[in-house]
């Protein structure tokens, strides 16, 4: 009496973006091509220090598995990551050294501030702590917990692989961007 | 705990009060260790002295750090010492006005001094004559504040969007 067990012969790697298909060719425009190569084979550098790394390493890991989602290639230099994680306390003295990882990061780059205290401080309401990471690199995506599920987690990087595949490719030659670079005092 | 070794405790009070006299303020148990509190004028030569005297021998500071006393209008430092060679740990205390906050630099005496220091000088504003490099260690260093004195304010003067009640304030 055993089950049977069925294949997926062809899995879903990733949804087709809107194009025109005919036999033997399929055509969409350059911006959903790279949209969707982008923002499934994202790589990830983890700027875990503390509670919410460990959240991190489970989502990494086998029973969360963020390999299901194109990044389980994490990258420990910034010249070759596009998405910072920022997970947990920043310390105001680490505050410097972040936005110098940020400013080493290659464009395009995305950032997502995992944690109360990435997102603003959290409980650390003190002279130390750096009251959100925000104050030194723009965020594209918060998650909020204190330290959030994995499956949060993962939420954040659904939010920022839509994000990643929608942008339009102007984007980073934008004024908008140019200007909010300017905020934060980088070129 | 730390085991109370009454014999020792007394001999370094005799010994130091029968050389510095009226420098040594008092001298009390405190939390199982010997507590001595020494006038600021004289506390170089009585940690000297603690180090240097055969009998005494307190080769080691384990630690040193700052106080506030905003009562009193005083900032203080204390001094943990060990003598390896008697098993025997004291503890030195000594203050100063607010308005002056120098105390002599122990790091000739134990370089390990040198850090503490540092940190007494970060977090108090306590500073010290003849110390090697006085500047914040912990800290970033545009800070302007002393944020272990008790008018500090405990929460963060940059935040924005942090409700009072949710800190129990």
């Amino acid at each position: 009496m055993s089950e049977n067990i069925t294949h997926r012969t062809a899995p879903a790697v990733a949804e087709t973006p809107e194009g025109i298909s005919g036999q033997g060719f399929f055509a969409t425009s350059i911006e959903k091509a790279v949209g969707l190569a982008r923002k499934n084979s994202l790589w990830p550098l983890p700027f875990a220090t503390s509670c919410c790394g460990i959240e991190f390493m489970a989502t990494m890991a086998s029973h969360y598995d963020l390999a299901r989602f194109g990044s389980e290639r994490l990258s420990f230099s910034p010249r070759q990551s596009d998405l910072l994680m920022v997970m947990g306390t920043v310390a105001k003295k680490m505050g410097p050294v972040l936005r110098e990882i940020y400013i080493q990061m290659a464009e395009p780059k995305w950032v997502i501030a995992v944690g109360a205290c990435a997102a603003s401080g959290g409980i650390f309401d003190t002279y130390s702590v750096l009251q959100g990471i925000d104050r030194v690199i723009p965020v594209d995506v918060y998650v909020p917990g204190c330290p959030p599920r994995p499956e949060q987690i993962i939420d954040g990087i659904l939010k920022i692989q839509e994000l990643v595949g929608n942008e339009p490719l102007r984007r980073r030659h934008s004024k908008e961007y140019e200007e909010l670079m300017k905020q934060y005092n980088m070129e | 705990m730390y085991q109370i070794n009454s014999e020792r405790n007394q001999l370094v009070v005799t010994k130091l009060t029968n050389q510095f006299t009226e420098a040594i303020e008092s001298n009390e148990i405190m939390a199982d260790m010997l507590c001595i509190s020494i006038k600021k004028e004289a506390i170089l030569q009585a940690l000297l002295f603690l180090r240097d005297d055969n009998e005494l021998q307190f080769n080691f500071l384990t630690t040193l750090c700052g106080m506030h006393y905003p009562e009193q209008q005083q900032l203080g430092l204390v001094y943990h010492l060990h003598s390896f060679r008697n098993n025997h740990r004291i503890r030195i205390k000594t203050t100063t006005d607010i308005n002056d906050p120098t105390f002599p630099s122990s790091t000739a005496l134990w370089p390990a001094a040198n850090w503490m220091e540092r940190e007494a000088f970060d977090f108090f504003g306590i500073l010290f004559s003849d110390h090697p490099n006085l500047k914040r260690i912990l800290n970033v260093e545009e800070m302007k504040d002393f944020p272990l004195r008790k008018d500090f304010p405990l929460e963060d003067q940059t935040r924005e969007d942090k409700d009072d009640r949710m800190f129990g304030r």
